[in-house]
């Protein structure tokens, strides 16, 4: 059994002099399901890619720790799937050349079975062989979901998980969304009420906002 | 390893997109038609002909090798990247790329030059391999890096010849040196120096492009 923790100590992120957030600290030391909420515009995609290591906090820590060792910022990417709306998979090949090449970039077994079952779940099995680039909207959400969860992470971060989603579609992320947070650490950043009935604790954002430079 | 995947990607997304390949073929023959074109009946002096070479070499590679970068940013994957490869394996699997483009494109460029101009006649074929093959290796690691940095520009498709000339000339310069001297028959050992200054340049860019690239590739 692997023990994952993340810790966030008073982060404060400013682009130029506007202040996104202020000493924001969250703690996530076993298997559960954690919230980000706030309204439009109030740094829920800043705050979960602080937490991705793509951009760094302008002020404060963020610690990320596998078994009792702190994880380099170059081997991150190993440990964290992350599904949001501006990520952009790559057109030109089909779903499945799109996660061989994931599993061969980052370096990882491409496991087979993990993998058709969860474009089974998806209900992408059938379209595999499809360009991503002949998707529909819809499409292209779910099978972001397989990009990050098809390494096993232990840390996946779902940046407005069912935007472009139908009622099924919903209905299947949040039954993935159960099934991975017994063994990991999910973090979901939405304003959706849906999908901030599913977590253990939500952290507003808003209430981090407190100064203007 | 990971840096051949990501070299495999973009190679299997050129193959297909075809944008680099064609840009890069296109002008070679343009460039080459217009100057054919220029001299006319006229002759030209081996000298000129030699400068002309890279000059070719510099503007070819000008047109097509921002692609491993900017076509990331454009189509929104630089995200993706950032989640599946530290920026190490980037940066390795986009340059291997681009050395790859480069060999590819010069290759051309001297098969047609040579059977083209008269007056592109090599007599120290060793200096002329070794030049080269460094300036080769230099135009690649120079491109890449700065296709990084123009990549997140606003007016990329001019700040990358803008970019690149200053960081490029010490190299195209003693390119067309060691060049003239092939053309003179020069031997080996009196273009040491020439030689060792190439070299030196491509270790200086290697070095400094991996100490930059982080701070490069992440906002």
């Amino acid at each position: 059994m692997i023990s994952y923790t993340l810790n966030v100590d008073s982060i404060t992120k400013t682009f130029g002099r506007r202040l996104i957030f202020k000493n924001v600290s969250l703690n996530c030391e076993q298997p559960g399901i954690w919230g980000i909420a706030g309204p439009n515009g109030s740094g829920k995609s800043t705050f979960v890619k602080c937490l991705c290591g793509i951009i760094s906090p302008s002020s404060g820590k963020i610690t990320h720790t596998l078994n009792g060792r702190e994880i380099e910022s170059e081997e991150l990417h190993n440990h964290i799937g992350f599904v949001s709306p501006y990520l952009v998979l790559y057109d030109e090949f089909t779903a499945e050349e799109n996660l061989k090449f994931f599993a061969e970039i980052r370096g990882v077994k491409y496991n087979q079975a993990k993998i058709d079952y969860l474009l089974n779940e998806f209900l992408l099995f059938d379209r595999k062989k499809d360009f991503v680039k002949a998707y529909s909207s819809g499409m292209k959400q779910r099978l972001k979901f397989l990009f990050a969860l098809m390494h096993s992470p232990a840390l996946v971060i779902l940046d407005e998980p069912i935007s472009n989603l139908d009622n099924s579609g919903k209905e299947k992320v949040y039954k993935i969304i159960g099934e991975e947070a017994k063994k990991s650490i999910i973090i979901i950043a939405s304003n959706d009420d849906s999908d901030l009935a599913l977590c253990s604790s939500v952290l507003e954002l808003t209430n981090y906002k407190s100064e203007q430079f | 390893m990971t840096s051949i995947a990501l070299f495999r990607k973009d190679l299997a997304s050129e193959l297909r997109t075809r944008y680099a390949i064609n840009s890069l073929l296109m002008f070679i023959i343009v460039t080459i038609s217009v100057i054919l074109f220029s001299i006319g009946n006229e002759k030209i002096s081996d000298y000129l002909s030699g400068g002309l070479f890279w000059v070719v070499v510099f503007f070819t590679a000008m047109s097509g090798l921002a692609r491993a970068f900017v076509s990331e940013e454009e189509r929104g994957t630089s995200l993706l990247l950032q989640l599946i490869a530290s920026p190490a394996t980037v940066f390795s699997g986009k340059l291997i790329f681009n050395l790859v483009l480069v060999f590819s494109m010069n290759v051309v460029i001297a098969n047609l030059y040579t059977a083209l101009f008269d007056a592109f006649v090599i007599k120290n074929l060793l200096l002329f391999s070794t030049a080269f093959l460094f300036g080769s290796i230099g135009i690649a690691i120079s491109s890449t890096v700065i296709a990084a940095i123009i990549a997140k520009a606003g007016s990329k498709g001019t700040l990358y010849p803008v970019l690149s000339f200053p960081i490029l000339l010490p190299l195209i310069l003693i390119l067309i040196e060691l060049t003239k001297m092939s053309m003179d028959g020069t031997a080996f050992e009196e273009g040491y120096i020439e030689v060792a200054v190439l070299i030196c340049y491509d270790v200086i860019m290697i070095s400094a492009s991996y100490l930059l690239f982080d701070f490069i590739w992440k906002d």
